[in-house]
């Protein structure tokens, strides 16, 4: 689950790790507000959506007074904030963060995240902050220091201080470093995280170190034991349909295709996709909706796969194991029944009695496109959009 | 033969009574699977029997801890029915009662717990597969999971897999085609989990019963190139691969957990080329698992350094088929030794 940079900064605040001061603010009068109360003669206006680039974007923008901060207030709430992690359609600004400015001497880097490949988490710095990290790591991976967290005993002094020594951080700046990366990983293991990121991390012209941004993603699967993460769950930066389905149980993720796909399991969705793309489509979707396909979670998937206008076909792909591939069928017939079908409908079932259940679709008088198998489903979805 | 669970595996079920753990544990004793105890606590010196949806065809007797079913009843291998939020501790449990192998089934145990529970079995030195996977299964022998055990057949291929209907798929493409499997390893779509790709590779590469390897792997993460890595070095045997998730977008999780491209990092992109660079037959299409397998294990027989290349051409062609008829009847045989083992023990 991701939640809002200002957000991250509460929760970081709480654990003590140095934030700027700040305040969130829905509208300009808010803004105005907020910089009133924090005080000062410089503040950052920043856009709060769920995704990077926001500065090259135009969301981030200076104030040297309170009437600028109306301005750029003003400017930047409502508008279609598009960045490179937005895609070409952005998102609506519907939320400002207002903070100090700030003396800024040197901009670096910190994340903490699980790394796969050792199954510890890792702390990483580097003295190339406020730019992307992945191109640090693809042009000068010698320039990010790294440190693996044992799971029985937490982040070391030892480790802190190695990764501070080694971004050149001396005197008070080296103390407030050590300080800052032991109360950033203590904030990532109590919350769940699965990243935190400080990009950039700053340096201040008084040795302070401080998050001037906060990146934090929480690990879906431990969020039972966190309500007052699940409450930062903003649903407006997320797909309506994605929302919609989520609370049907299903697991949707709307792509830009054409061809609707409807599956169980993860794996087999994800390769259903790929023969789609094979196929001469594109997947208009991602949709798992689990290992028991039920009538009632199948017309749930039809219904928000054909919300989606740019639909021209819907291939079902069910591997029938412990569930039994004619009361899959059984289910789709029923489904389509109660939902408007005006796209083909490729069907593959195989596994557990996938004959009775080709005979149930064929006598259904639905027209479905029934395949035999998943080559035989590529082909027909290939005639399906061509048609 | 097999890897890690066969006719020897004493299966000890953590979850028993739960209905998901009731349910699979009826279709495993039908299966044939020894499961030789099942651990609920509090529930410990009953008999089970089942529930009233899903009956035993025999009982099975539940203890309290885990450590008792492996002393009263020398059970070697656990599996995991347990709800994700108490699954950690089960496994912890299993492994301090040093059962050989603990099958982890539970969805959606948080990731810090799996990175403490690793961290656990390497100090103990206990094998796990798992968790969020279909478990493993030994055609014939042992099934210790939640696969169809109807789609498999017994057999020389070696099937590695991250995920589970389409490892199913891939099993199914096999046994269609008269393919056996050795054993199948579903490895679990979390990002931490307790066997990867490279150690599964390992056993099946030292296995004398494992002809051929078949890995399907998933976007995210780097452990299909790890082995990659390992199968380039060390595995003679022919390996079929494939990635799923060719199409998806960067950034979203893809259902699995561990199915996510990162930092532009784990795509399908770059796993195939990693398999290709190490001389894996690369399958773009699932529809084409099968029949590139049976391709090549018809491509290796043809060249096996055999003394007589002429009839060794000839009778490799064949013995795919002959190998597939003789695997089939000793499927029979096996189905009647289960049933003349059951008969002696009541």
């Amino acid at each position: 689950m991701k939640i809002h940079e200002y957000q991250g900064k509460e929760i970081l605040k709480k654990f003590n790790v140095a934030v700027p001061v700040g305040k969130v603010a829905f509208s300009v009068d808010e803004a105005v507000c907020a910089a009133e109360s924090i005080g000062g003669n410089v503040w950052v206006v920043k856009a709060q959506i769920h995704a990077g680039g926001r500065g090259k974007g135009g969301g981030v923008k200076l104030a040297r007074s309170i009437d600028e901060v109306r301005d750029r207030a003003s400017e930047i709430l409502g508008i279609r904030l598009v960045t490179h992690q937005t895609g070409p359609e952005g998102r609506i600004v519907k939320r400002l963060l207002i903070e100090q400015g700030m003396n800024i001497a040197r901009e670096l880097y910190v994340g903490i995240t699980l790394d796969r490949a050792r199954s510890q988490n890792v702390v990483m710095v580097s003295t190339e902050g406020g730019v992307e990290i992945e191109k640090v790591a693809a042009d000068t991976p010698e320039k990010i220091l790294k440190e693996y967290v044992h799971p029985g005993v937490g982040l070391q002094q030892f480790q802190a201080r190695k990764l501070c020594f080694g971004l050149g951080l001396t005197g008070d700046a080296f103390k407030n470093g050590v300080k800052f990366l032991t109360a950033l990983y203590r904030a990532y293991e109590a919350t769940d995280a699965s990243l935190a990121e400080i990009n950039p991390l700053v340096l201040t012209q008084d040795g302070e170190v401080i998050a001037l941004d906060a990146k934090m993603n929480f690990d879906d699967n431990a969020l039972y034991r966190h309500p007052d993460i699940v409450a930062m769950r903003d649903l407006d930066e997320e797909d309506p349909l994605e929302v919609e389905a989520s609370q049907s149980n299903l697991n949707y993720i709307k792509l830009d295709g054409n061809v609707g796909c409807m599956v169980n399991g993860a794996g087999l969705a994800m390769a259903t996709m790929d023969i789609i793309k094979l196929a001469g489509g594109m997947p208009a979707n991602f949709l798992d909706v689990g290992g028991g396909a039920s009538a009632e979670t199948v017309e749930a998937g039809f219904r928000i796969i054909l919300k989606d206008p740019h639909v021209k076909a819907v291939l079902i792909n069910i591997f029938g194991g412990i569930v039994r591939c004619d009361r899959v069928a059984n289910g789709v017939v029923q489904a389509a029944r109660n939902v408007n079908i005006n796209v083909p409908i490729v069907i593959r079932l195989a596994g557990t009695n996938a004959d009775l259940a080709a005979d149930i679709l064929k006598n259904s008088g639905l027209s479905f496109l029934v395949a035999e198998s998943l080559k035989d489903a590529a082909e027909k979805v290939t005639k399906a959009i061509a048609a | 033969m097999s890897i890690l669970v066969d006719n020897n595996t004493r299966l000890v079920v953590q979850g028993i009574t739960g209905g998901e753990g009731t349910f699979h544990t009826k279709q495993m004793l039908e299966y044939g699977t020894n499961v030789v105890a099942g651990v609920t606590p509090g529930k410990g010196g009953t008999l089970y029997r089942g529930n009233e949806k899903d009956q035993f065809p025999r009982p099975v007797p539940v203890y309290n801890t885990v450590a008792e079913a492996v002393a009263k009843e020398q059970a070697n291998v656990s599996v995991i029915f347990v709800p994700a939020a108490f699954a950690a501790d089960a496994i912890m449990e299993a492994a301090d009662a040093e059962v050989k192998l603990v099958v982890t089934i539970t969805e959606g145990i948080p990731a810090a717990d799996m990175v403490k529970v690793y961290e656990y079995l390497k100090v103990k030195n206990v094998r796990m597969i798992g968790p969020n996977c279909p478990g493993i299964i030994t055609p014939g022998q042992a099934k210790v999971g939640i696969m169809p055990g109807f789609i498999h057949t017994p057999g020389r291929v070696g099937v590695i897999s991250r995920s589970g209907t389409l490892t199913y798929e891939a099993v199914w493409q096999l046994t269609e085609r008269g393919i056996g499997q050795s054993t199948c390893i579903g490895i679990g779509g979390d990002p931490v989990i307790g066997t990867r790709f490279i150690d599964a590779v390992k056993l099946f590469n030292e296995d004398p019963d494992t002809d051929a390897i078949m890995m399907i792997g998933e976007i995210g993460g780097t452990a299909e190139e790890e082995a990659a890595e390992y199968i380039k070095k060390h595995v003679k045997k022919p390996v079929v691969g494939f990635i799923a998730g060719q199409t998806a977008p960067p950034g979203r999780r893809m259902g699995h957990a561990g199915a996510i491209i990162s930092g532009g990092k784990g795509t399908a992109a770059e796993k195939f080329a990693a398999m290709r660079e190490a001389g894996i037959h690369v399958v773009e299409s699932p529809a084409l698992l099968g029949e590139t397998m049976e391709r090549v294990l018809k491509a290796q027989k043809r060249t096996s350094p055999l003394k007589k290349s002429k009839s060794a051409k000839r009778g490799g062609a064949k013995s795919v088929l002959q190998k597939a008829v003789a695997k089939k009847s000793s499927k029979k045989v096996t189905t009647r030794k289960r049933i003349g083992k059951k008969g002696k023990k009541r």
